[in-house]
């Protein structure tokens, strides 16, 4: 059957819903077809998004005592966006708006680590080995999840955005970088005596140098090819709506802190690359080999002036959310079958501190975005802001370890079995779905 | 011999000439930055390069029964070109013949012995931000800030920024110490002098265009330098010690930095790099030690400002310990780190009254007892230290008793701070840290263990000695096995310089290599984390980036680069360069056989130039 017939099919077994009617339903697929064509991407916000002003528990009024200057209200200039009557969305997620309403956005508060490094460098690291508290293991755990995957591994199964391989897709499996612009590349090796020249050279090495030139080679072919074939995604209105008022870089980008500028580690700022959104559809709608994408967003470590519904915050939050809408909407008859998870390596303090910000912390929470999530409820197990419910009495707890959502998403979604599982988080006991 | 901050540029330079031509060399040792493991295949996996001519005798090295493999003469002269230059240049390789491994050697290690090109000392003289105090560039750059802010405030919208947040407030927070703002009437006055005038900013006009000079000085000396081994332990050093061009003040500091703080000590003694760096006020910027103060003392001197920190600020008492010198798990608490930050209170960028009036007397003094108002340079120039390094404020200094790893610290103020650099670099965590960073930069990702704890012997040893160090680690069995040879992985700033010398060429137009290297994910000055770029294969080698530099070697080598300038290579000579002219039978086969104008880029683009 061609390629298409067999994406129907697959769409059509997919619309059961395993998540949230099974409580207790093991997150392990049979294995069988694992990856079973479904896409996920998955960004990492590096520096410590505060989440709960992402996501804030307005209805406990321990919030507002908690965040004097920095906390959501429905009663300032940038209200919040109420979701259930006790939690609220930051005003800048407004685009995600239609996505809860529609229940394919979720969340998960109270997640994280169990590893309790306030350190940005130990904590990412930790989150994208997927091997809290072991320094040692240096393969990154979408790595391994695309090894996981069926072994006809086409150049652009798996795609970093981002001219460096991050730690989180480090590892033995080709994942394909791909630069910010997503667009076709004038390269030498477009030249057919040139390449034939340094493809004889490179061409029989064996080693690291030798795989990596062919994948570099095979990655550039097949983006080129997949740029030079027409547009796919409609939905032209979201996308300039996403796109244009933010413009390049600068304003805040260069206000930002030495110390923010670490924690995003090389990330580009939301505001920076936002297009992100339209150029990741377009690339999945074009190339149906495309099964699992990473992108890196920074800005995020907010220690002094973070605002509330308006301010240093709000004007990251803003593009990565008109992004996240767009990549929705590109997706078109893709998102019912794509998962989006959103992740930060640890949360941020409760209390805001002297500078109108606030400092590193713990839990956070965690966004799911797709076609089979359980959307329009916030799950995990909320502690509440009282000193019981905070981590050594300042942080919110992580509660829910962020490998039991992920594990969730590939057991249900994508059919990785329990044994390619425990590939991708070894030392680690699924405890159940969260979504209950 | 404490280094004294008081003391100008001049006499800095003249002591650690002193130092580091005192006998023995120190090993340096650096924490571990690199996970253990290499991501990818294991180093040596790549084919054993074997010589073209078999005229001289057996063309596979020996292996000796230790596992290790001997190298002939021109293999041992290729791979030292390799680790201690930038990559050999056409006629490097006879030099080194003539002199004798030893001697070049020793030279090396000896940088001022080596008389430095032309090209070099031209643009250093040129690039003014190398040559300038820091107080001097930060009074510019703060101008030159003042002008940009009344030209942005004519000119802008109301884009919907919330009232004090966002860009403008944290522009302001982060452009630098607002000590300069205080009340009375004689900081007033330096302030005018200070900041005002007519005189024009070295600045220029433009953000982006003021590291621009800084970095090409950096390439060019990287490319040109006589004293290629002083150059290589410059970068390894910044790397060490790594301060981010892109925040703040440090845009305007970081040329200054290198040149006062790094490059004078880079084959001195490690417990000067730890001082110069610690009172350099582009570090003190850069970890925010300008903000760490006594809580509830006055920030930056001045009156407490709404939102400014005015209390205890972690972050360079952290990193001092976490990279700088113990290394992750150099046995430090956070305990440690805030009794650290404690002693490093009051060391920051402002000038107190007391040293602002002493500045004034001195100026005056040299005035012949006039006012030196409208004088920036020759109050400036006066103060403590000429304005090269940070100032030590009593003010904002917690003189309470610390514990630091275990050591009481009695609250003396200013000598404090010695007495734990002190402390940490005599530390033997910290020898350790250094000579596995030193190992894994000169020898191998994995440096073997017994070259670490001997390195680390060293510098414990000889109290720092860098050059010590570097002397044994040159004279290793490790240093010399052939199963290191052209065996590590280039950096892209690596990768670059050696096109240039392999050719024999130089950018004319520096501006699309600076950008090559911002792709190639290495901007210059640019490494966000206070660690410093990484050195090894796991964290340079990816698909996309090799295609291109592939790119670049080709564009370089068929002259189509309009950055060159048509600039003529000897092919024959290039390929006797890289390598001592040893590149694997398959490399040399493929580019016989190619056309001559592709040959040049295949050279530079080959597999083992990839390599050193």
């Amino acid at each position: 059957m061609n390629r298409r017939d067999f994406l129907k099919i697959a769409c059509a077994s997919s619309m059961v819903n395993f998540f949230g009617f099974h409580p207790g339903a093991l997150a392990f697929g049979n294995g069988n077809d694992a990856g079973n064509g479904k896409k996920l991407i998955v960004i990492l916000l590096r520096g410590g998004v505060d989440g709960l002003n992402v996501v804030a528990p307005y209805g406990d009024n321990r919030y507002s005592s908690l965040r004097p200057t920095i906390a959501l209200s429905k009663s300032e200039a940038a209200p919040l966006l109420d979701l259930d009557g006790y939690w609220g969305m930051h005003p800048a997620m407004s685009p995600l708006m239609s996505a809860w309403q529609d229940k394919t956005l979720a969340f998960v508060h109270d997640c994280g680590s169990p590893d309790p490094t306030r350190s940005h460098f130990d904590a990412q690291d930790y989150m994208e080995s997927g091997v809290p508290g072991k320094k040692s293991v240096t393969t990154g755990w979408i790595n391994r999840l695309v090894g996981q995957l069926p072994s006809k591994h086409t150049p652009l199964q798996a795609i970093s955005v981002g001219p460096v391989l991050p730690r989180i897709c480090s590892g033995p499996t080709t994942i394909a970088s791909v630069s910010r612009q997503i667009s076709k590349t004038k390269s030498v090796m477009d030249r057919p005596y040139i390449a034939k020249a340094f493809d004889d050279l490179y061409g029989g090495l064996t080693d690291d140098l030798g795989r990596a030139f062919v994948e570099g080679v095979a990655a550039h072919t097949a983006i080129n090819e997949v740029m030079d074939s027409p547009d796919v995604t409609g939905n032209d209105q979201m996308s300039m709506q996403g796109g244009g008022r933010h413009g390049g870089a600068g304003g805040a980008d260069d206000a930002m802190s030495r110390e923010q500028k670490i924690a995003n580690a090389g990330a580009p700022t939301p505001k920076t690359y936002n297009k992100f959104g339209t150029q990741l559809a377009n690339l999945f709608r074009k190339d149906p080999t495309v099964q699992v994408a990473f992108a890196d967003f920074g800005g995020w470590d907010t220690h002094i002036r973070q605002g509330a519904g308006k301010g240093q915050l709000a004007q990251h939050l803003s593009p990565l959310a008109q992004g996240l809408g767009d990549l929705i909407a590109g997706l078109g008859p893709l998102y019912k079958d794509t998962t989006i998870l959103v992740m930060s390596e640890f949360g941020r303090t409760a209390k805001e501190n002297g500078n109108g910000g606030t400092d590193h912390g713990h839990g956070n929470v965690m966004w799911l975005l797709g076609g089979e999530i359980p959307g329009g409820k916030v799950y995990g197990k909320w502690g509440g802001l009282d000193t019981n419910g905070l981590h050594e009495d300042r942080d919110l707890p992580a509660s829910t370890d962020f490998r039991t959502v992920i594990s969730t998403v590939l057991g249900n979604h994508m059919n990785i079995s329990k044994a390619g599982q425990n590939i991708i988080f070894p030392d680690f006991a699924y405890p159940g779905s969260p979504f209950v | 011999m404490k280094l004294d901050f008081n003391l100008g540029n001049k006499q800095i330079i003249a002591a650690a000439m002193t130092l580091s031509l005192a006998a023995g060399l120190t090993p340096v040792i650096w924490g571990q930055y690199d996970s253990p493991g290499s991501v990818l295949a294991q180093p040596g996996g790549h084919k054993r390069l074997q010589r073209q001519s078999d005229s001289e005798g057996a063309s596979e090295a020996q292996v000796s029964s230790g596992g290790t493999r001997s190298m002939d003469e021109d293999q041992k002269i290729a791979h030292l070109l390799n680790r201690v230059t930038f990559g050999a240049r056409p006629g490097d390789v006879e030099k080194v013949k003539q002199q004798g491994i030893k001697n070049y050697i020793a030279a090396q290690l000896n940088p001022d012995s080596i008389a430095e090109s032309p090209e070099v000392v031209s643009k250093v003289q040129n690039t003014d931000l190398l040559n300038l105090s820091s107080a001097k560039l930060i009074a510019d750059f703060k101008q030159f800030q003042k002008e940009k802010k009344l030209q942005k405030a004519n000119e802008q919208k109301d884009d919907g920024t919330g009232p004090g947040t966002g860009a403008q407030g944290a522009a302001t927070a982060d452009a630098g110490p607002g000590q300069f703002n205080g009340k009375g009437k004689m900081r007033k006055k330096f302030l005018a002098d200070a900041q005002g005038g007519q005189q024009a900013s070295v600045l220029g006009d433009s953000k982006k265009r003021m590291g621009q000079g800084v970095m090409e000085a950096r390439l060019v000396r990287a490319i040109d330098s006589n004293r290629q081994l002083q150059e290589v332990m410059t970068d390894f050093w910044y790397n060490h010690f790594n301060i981010c061009i892109d925040k703040g003040l440090d845009r305007v500091l970081v040329g200054a930095y290198e040149e006062q703080a790094i490059r004078p000590f880079a084959l001195g003694k490690f417990r000067d790099l730890v001082g110069a760096t610690c009172h350099h006020p582009a570090m003190l910027f850069y970890l925010d030690n300008w903000q760490n103060s006594k809580p509830g003392s006055m920030a930056g001197g001045g009156p407490k400002k709404k939102g400014k920190e005015s209390g205890l600020n972690e972050n360079y008492a952290r990193e001092l310990m976490e990279l700088h010198t113990l290394g992750v798990d150099g046995g430090y608490t956070q305990k440690d780190v805030q009794e650290l930050a404690r002693v490093l209170t009051g060391l920051g960028l402002a000038p107190d009254r007391r040293q602002i009036a002493q500045g004034m007397q001195n100026a005056m003094a040299q005035n012949g007892g006039g006012r030196p108002w409208g004088n920036r340079e020759a109050v400036v120039s006066n103060l403590p230290g000429k304005g090269m390094w940070g100032f030590f404020n009593e003010g904002r200094h917690d003189f309470g008793e610390k514990v630091v790893l275990g050591q009481r610290i009695a609250g003396t103020g200013e000598p404090e701070i010695e007495q734990c650099l002190d402390m940490l670099c005599k530390h033997p965590a910290t020898a350790h840290h250094i000579a596995f960073q030193l190992a894994q930069y000169f020898v191998a990702d994995e440096p073997p263990k017994a070259l670490v704890d001997r390195l680390a012997a060293k510098f414990t040893q000889t109290d720092g000695d860098i050059k010590a160090v570097m002397t044994s680690l040159l004279d290793s069995p490790e240093f010399w096995d052939g199963k290191y040879n052209n065996d590590k992985y280039k950096s892209p700033f690596r990768y670059t310089v050696s096109v240039f010398r392999a050719t024999d060429t130089e950018p004319q137009d520096y501006q699309p290599v600076i950008q090559f290297l911002r792709m190639q994910g290495q901007p210059l000055y640019g490494c966000l984390t206070p660690d410093g770029y990484k050195n090894t294969q796991s964290a340079w080698l990816n698909p996309d980036a090799l295609i291109n530099r592939i790119n670049f070697a080709t564009a370089i080598g068929t002259g189509k680069a309009k950055f060159m300038s048509n600039q003529p290579v000897d092919f024959s000579r290039s390929r006797d360069a890289v390598n001592a002219g040893m590149l694997s039978a398959h490399t040399e086969s493929v580019i016989s056989k190619a056309p001559p104008p592709l040959k040049l880029s295949l050279l530079i683009g080959s597999p083992e130039f990839m390599r050193y």
